[in-house]
């Protein structure tokens, strides 16, 4: 309805922005119903979201027409980015930001690294930033995932962990089942994903590709390449994120220092 | 340095301070091989925080602990906690069966804990036949009857109870607490417990320390500091 009433593309564009919006406003007042109080941070993620997607677009439009090697610099950036995004769901933990640096960077740049090696992924400026942005999200989601199960799981079972440690484990020792949950969960959206991919979801990239002219079955296979990417640099980021993240909760005497208050007097 | 006649452990001046507040401040304390002392005091007054300050599931913001004559901060943490052994306010038991609660400390040093040890330490506890029952089917006192177990089957030297039969009902409460003096007292164990229960503390120790916002406001035989 839409695009027959409105010609100017990006005037239709924001027509469309601002229809999706509602939703998300019946998302808030449904949330409210229920006692949850998604007004602020959602009013922000879409702010953010809206202004970041714009501008994106816009370097993105100035980054086509230059060097293959501007790619690196942009990836980068977009890896630092999304650390900082996803520490911030580790409250409590010291060093959360270096530690989702390097799993993101450890789990998103050995997959783009090697698939762009093998010529999966076009070593090119069109190719590479928006696959390779496909996956350091991925790698940010599953880090920020990996990151608050385990936080939470730690909070949860701090007496157990302590009475481990009372019997003279090692601390690792201590949360291994709790790196497994966290690993775990991490990896359940990305592979529902690639087991839905074709039936309960058609995916944009694949989308995109038709509409631009690639054939359908490549697309296809295209786009089923991406998703594994993604479960790829999903795993290879949880898993480094874990294993760094779990001697932060523990202080050089082995003491739990991740605690849910002040120790009991 | 290993002083074998001194007191088996020995806090000099320890203190604990979180953010502004002394939870611990300045305690001294020795403890004979054998003694039995009770840490009394209302609630709040850092009784819980000198005794995981003993084992160093906290860190001493002051003052040190020697372990036979030793600094404890010499000793690695995982060594120190086997031979202080803490028994908690809940059993905080881990998935399985009893058994694999009372495998647990042993197999962090390479040992294995053979089936007639297992026996002996559940039937010591009063729950011969349990070895293979899930932890999941146990009721609150005989999760902390295996709690002590488990922590016995380190055979630590110095035994630290963190008010142990407080989470209990008044049944399993006075159950928990027989079994422990027979324990305390069957293995002469060296022992320090946290209670606010006087009556209990005359019950189970011969020697009390009284401790009040965060200080050692008193300490001797039992009779006598708690008549004061």
């Amino acid at each position: 309805m839409l695009n027959r009433m409105i010609d100017d593309l990006i005037v239709l564009g924001l027509a469309q922005a601002v229809v999706t919006s509602l939703l998300v406003v019946v998302v808030v007042l449904v949330s409210r119903f229920q006692r949850v109080h998604l007004e602020r941070e959602s009013a922000v993620a879409m702010l953010r979201g809206f202004v970041q997607v714009v501008a994106a677009g816009s370097v993105l439009l100035l980054l086509l027409q230059g060097p293959h090697w501007t790619s690196i610099f942009v990836l980068a950036a977009m890896m630092v980015v999304a650390a900082r995004i996803s520490a911030r769901r580790a409250p409590g933990i010291d060093g959360a930001f270096w530690v989702s640096l390097q799993s993101i960077v450890v789990g998103s740049g050995l997959v783009i690294a090697l698939m762009t090696l093998v010529g999966v992924i076009e070593a090119d400026v069109t190719a590479l930033i928006p696959v390779g942005s496909m996956v350091v999200a991925a790698a940010m989601r599953s880090n920020s995932q990996a990151l608050d199960r385990f936080r939470a799981e730690v909070l949860a079972h701090t007496g157990q962990i302590e009475a481990a440690l009372a019997l003279g484990a090692e601390p690792h020792t201590t949360v291994t089942r709790y790196v497994q949950a966290s690993i775990e969960a991490s990896l359940i959206s990305p592979i529902d994903s690639l087991r839905s991919l074709g039936i309960v979801w058609i995916p944009g990239l694949m989308t995109g590709m038709i509409l631009s002219g690639t054939d359908p079955v490549y697309a296809a296979i295209y786009q089923f390449v991406v998703i594994a990417m993604i479960l790829a640099a999903s795993g290879l980021t949880a898993v480094p994120a874990v294993l760094l993240v779990r001697s932060h909760v523990f202080s050089a005497a082995q003491q739990l220092v991740l605690r849910p208050g002040d120790t009991a007097v | 340095m290993t002083d074998r006649n001194g007191p088996i452990l020995s806090a000099r001046g320890l203190s604990r301070e979180v953010d502004g507040r002394h939870l611990v401040d300045d305690v001294s304390l020795d403890v004979d091989q054998g003694q039995i002392i009770a840490i009394v005091g209302p609630s709040g007054a850092g009784k819980s925080s000198f005794l995981r300050l003993l084992n160093r599931l906290d860190e001493p913001t002051a003052g040190t602990v020697y372990l036979e004559g030793r600094d404890y901060r010499e000793i690695p943490a995982t060594e120190l906690r086997r031979r202080v052994g803490m028994l908690m306010q809940a059993p905080n038991l881990f998935p399985g069966t009893v058994a694999d609660n009372l495998r647990f400390g042993p197999t962090q040093r390479g040992e294995t804990l053979s089936l007639e040890r297992i026996a002996e330490l559940l039937d010591r506890v009063g729950l011969s036949g349990f070895a293979d029952r899930d932890v999941g089917q146990l009721s609150g006192g005989e999760a902390q009857r295996v709690s002590l177990a488990r922590t016995l089957a380190n055979e630590p030297q110095v035994l630290l109870l963190d008010e142990p039969t407080s989470a209990l009902d008044v049944d399993s409460r006075e159950e928990v607490e027989s079994l422990i003096i027979d324990v305390i007292r069957d293995r002469e164990l060296t022992c320090l417990f946290v209670t606010h229960d006087a009556p209990q503390a005359r019950r189970l120790a011969g020697h009390a320390m009284v401790m009040e916002a965060g200080c050692c406001v008193t300490t001797g035989p039992v009779e006598e500091v708690l008549r004061a």
